[in-house]
């Protein structure tokens, strides 16, 4: 797991669909976690004889446990849609980055063990007659390998005639490695952190506060006027849980600006909280119920702590995921809350509403140097929504972004809203031991991207992750844009509202 | 043992493997639990809109539209052209036949045609697709084989050597009576009938439980509402809290 050398893939006219290059990403393989951080999520600390037999028990239990997984697991009929729709098949031409070869590394031990042909076939040596196969290391080392270039973005899913989520298999196998010994470094370190310090950068809480009333001068500095970032306020009407990445992540930080300027002019109280400092929750990139649940039940713990009566998300993909879809049964019922606002509502959704209602004045041309774009984040486009609609999550954070500049140009439908492609980081996969695979799996966002350059001078690409704005200020120089292209769509907003013309 | 003897066996036991299988793993779907809601978005909102979005999956196969023409153009000839043809032969296993079966004769005639050929545009896939063509398994191949033979034996009686159809469907309405009639020594009809039971054999155990398997897919058949209705069910069912 050396540094490898690699190149950047040249973007061409328009997407292609590679040929088939065997093995070519075998070698790409994460950090194995160290025992102390499996040990602190409740994983064996490493690889233990009998280990084989532990895993396919362990496959047994989670496709006990979860309905989607059996479905997906005996429905597929390799039809082939799926092939050309990963965005790391794309950028990489692994045959074993097609959503269902992908699938089929699991696939082939669960029909081995837990179908009845399977255990048929398999004990007279003909189960690869139906694709399925002994577990042992090389499925183990494939699995390690395979199970961490998926960034659980479901683009696959969108386009099976069965719905088959590729997501959901690899969250499972991630689980199942967990369980034996085999945790990624990455993803296991930061919900250790997040145990012990409240969030995923290890941001104590003295240190959280001093980078909050830093951020508070400069805003005074550069606008002469008071915007305040609380941290721990009891009955402060908001609680605003968003990826510690803003609290000093370049462009992230512009983002968390614009969410206080919001508070600020809407004259809505807000606070941060140091207990729950994070909004991410790796729990599910690794799979785990027991490590998602555990993470989640912090924010109930502050809300209730804070006695806040509603609970703001800000921008970050798959936290928007697990709180849209998962916190009301992992941490519900919020039933504390205000009952007239949604439970959680997306920062974009609360920024939006004041727009309509004309609480904010945003000022577009105070963004006329750029032209911007839009990144669909793969959890928020096909995992969750905003609004009353389905497709709210389109239509709302183009509409604020709208609000705040003069110049904006989607890229081409066939990779924004449910279609769009992954930023290549995602899923727990934005390590640096990964570059090469980040870099390779941007190729079909960049080769979209390349285009309203082209053809429309876009010089801004907005999004709302925290992942997608990490992955793309490393990415984006390789494909010869700036790193600073990559912004938040509230750091639009905070350029554009004009404080202090609103009481 | 006579061949009516023999084929009679062999229905029974396909029938009650296939049924059996089926409602077990049907059930084995039902009863699994779903712990978290994760419906592909957008998704609908409502109940109605789910049974809509169902409705458009299995019937004009959104999603594969979607996704690869080809694809869907040869899948979706290929099943709506089964559909005819299974339709089509309740006349042998029914009399007086119902209207509507007499009413789609015409079609389901010709519908065999079109299922091969069907059959055939995925196999080919199977073959020149290089990606397709990795991700093929002998099965894969093998399941394709049985049904083109399936429909390549019965047009072969339905064009080309007619066999007797009158003792055939004296045959199957006995076999419903649990009364064995004499079943015409044709070998094209023994082949057919022999393959249909093997793939009613295999229908439990294999990926054509995407038949049943579809209508259970979390991602299409749950509504897109966890924060109006709080979703718990298995491993989340168990988490409390009381306020």
């Amino acid at each position: 797991m050396a540094k490898t050398e690699f190149d950047t893939p040249e973007l061409g006219e328009f997407q292609l669909t590679p040929k088939l290059h065997d093995g070519v990403m075998a070698h790409s393989q994460p950090y194995i976690a160290k025992p102390e951080f499996q040990e602190a999520l409740g994983f064996p600390g490493e690889l233990e004889d009998g280990w084989e037999d532990r895993a396919v028990t362990r496959l047994g239990e989670l496709v006990d446990g979860s309905r989607a997984l059996r479905v997906f697991l005996d429905s597929c009929v390799k039809c082939g849609a799926c092939t050309d729709k990963c965005h790391y098949y794309l950028g990489t031409g692994d045959p074993l980055n097609m959503p269902v070869a992908r699938q089929d590394l699991l696939r082939k031990v669960y029909r081995r063990y837990h179908t009845p042909a399977g255990k048929v076939l398999g004990k007279i040596g003909l189960a690869g007659l139906i694709g399925a196969a002994e577990m042992n290391k090389e499925v183990l080392d494939q699995w390690y390998s395979y199970f961490h270039q998926c960034s659980q973005c479901r683009r696959c899913s969108v386009f099976c005639p069965y719905g088959i989520d590729t997501a959901e298999i690899s969250m499972a196998a991630r689980e199942v490695m967990d369980s034996i010994g085999q945790g990624q470094k990455y993803c296991n370190e930061i919900i250790a952190k997040v145990y012990k310090i409240g969030n995923n950068l290890g941001l104590p809480e003295p240190a959280l506060v001093d980078t909050l009333e830093g951020l508070e001068e400069d805003v005074k500095d550069e606008t002469g006027v008071d915007v305040k970032f609380p941290v721990d306020v009891k009955g402060a009407d908001v609680l605003l849980i968003t990826p510690s990445a803003d609290f000093f992540a370049e462009p992230h930080i512009d983002g968390l600006i614009g969410y206080a300027k919001v508070f600020h002019q809407a004259g809505i109280s807000w606070t941060l909280s140091s207990y729950a400092s994070e909004a991410a929750n790796f729990g599910m990139f690794i799979g785990s119920l027991d490590n998602m649940q555990k993470v989640a039940e912090r924010i109930r713990t502050a809300a209730l702590e804070l006695g806040v009566k509603r609970i703001v998300v800000g921008e970050c993909g798959h936290a928007w995921r697990v709180a849209y879809s998962f916190w009301n049964t992992l941490a519900g019922p919020f039933d504390f809350l205000d009952p007239n606002y949604p439970a959680p509502q997306h920062i974009i959704e609360f920024t939006h509403d004041l727009i309509q209602r004309g609480a904010l004045t945003l000022d577009p041309s105070a963004n006329d140097e750029y032209r911007v774009t839009f990144h669909d984040s793969c959890n928020v486009a096909r995992a969750s929504r905003m609004g009353n609609r389905p497709g709210g999550q389109f239509v709302l954070p183009r509409e604020v972004i709208k609000s705040s500049v003069n110049h904006f140009f989607d890229m081409a439908p066939e990779t924004i809203h449910e279609n769009t492609f992954c930023c290549g980081g995602g899923g727990g996969l934005l390590t640096d031991d990964l570059m090469e695979l980040r870099v390779k799996g941007a190729q079909p966002r960049m080769q979209a991207l390349k285009d309203v350059v082209e053809q429309n001078q876009v010089n801004y690409l907005a999004a709302i992750c925290a992942i997608c704005k990490s992955q793309f200020s490393k990415v984006l120089p390789y494909y010869g844009h700036p790193m600073d292209m990559i912004g938040s769509v509230h750091g639009l907003v905070s350029n554009a509202i004009q404080l202090g013309t609103k009481q | 043992m006579s061949l009516a003897v023999v084929y009679a066996v062999l229905f029974y036991v396909a029938a009650v493997i296939f049924l059996g299988g089926l409602a077990w793993k049907i059930s084995s779907y039902a009863r699994t639990p779903a712990p978290l809601k994760i419906p592909t978005t957008p998704a609908p909102t409502t109940r109605f809109g789910v049974v809509a979005r169902m409705v458009r999956e299995v019937t004009v196969f959104e999603s594969l539209f979607k996704s690869n023409k080809w694809i869907w153009l040869f899948g979706w000839i290929f099943h709506f052209a089964l559909v005819l043809v299974l339709l089509r032969h309740f006349r042998y296993f029914q009399e007086p036949v119902w209207f509507w079966v007499d009413l789609i004769q015409p079609f389901g005639k010709y519908a065999g045609f079109a299922m091969v050929a069907g059959l055939l545009g995925l196999w080919a896939r199977r073959v020149v697709v290089d990606r397709v063509r990795y991700i093929s398994s002998p099965s894969d191949h093998l399941m394709l084989a049985l049904l083109v033979a399936i429909g390549g034996t019965g047009l072969l009686m339905k064009y080309v050597a007619h066999t007797d159809i009158v003792a055939l469907k004296a045959y199957m309405l006995g076999l419903l009576r649990f009364s064995i009639q004499p079943l015409p020594a044709d070998p094209v009809l023994l082949i057919h009938l022999a393959l249909v039971a093997t793939l009613m054999l295999i229908f439990p155990i294999s990926k054509l439980l995407h038949a049943p398997g579809v209508f259970f897919s979390p991602t299409r058949n749950q509504i897109d509402n966890p924060r109006e209705i709080r979703h718990a069910q298995g491993w989340t069912a168990q988490i409390r809290h009381d306020a």
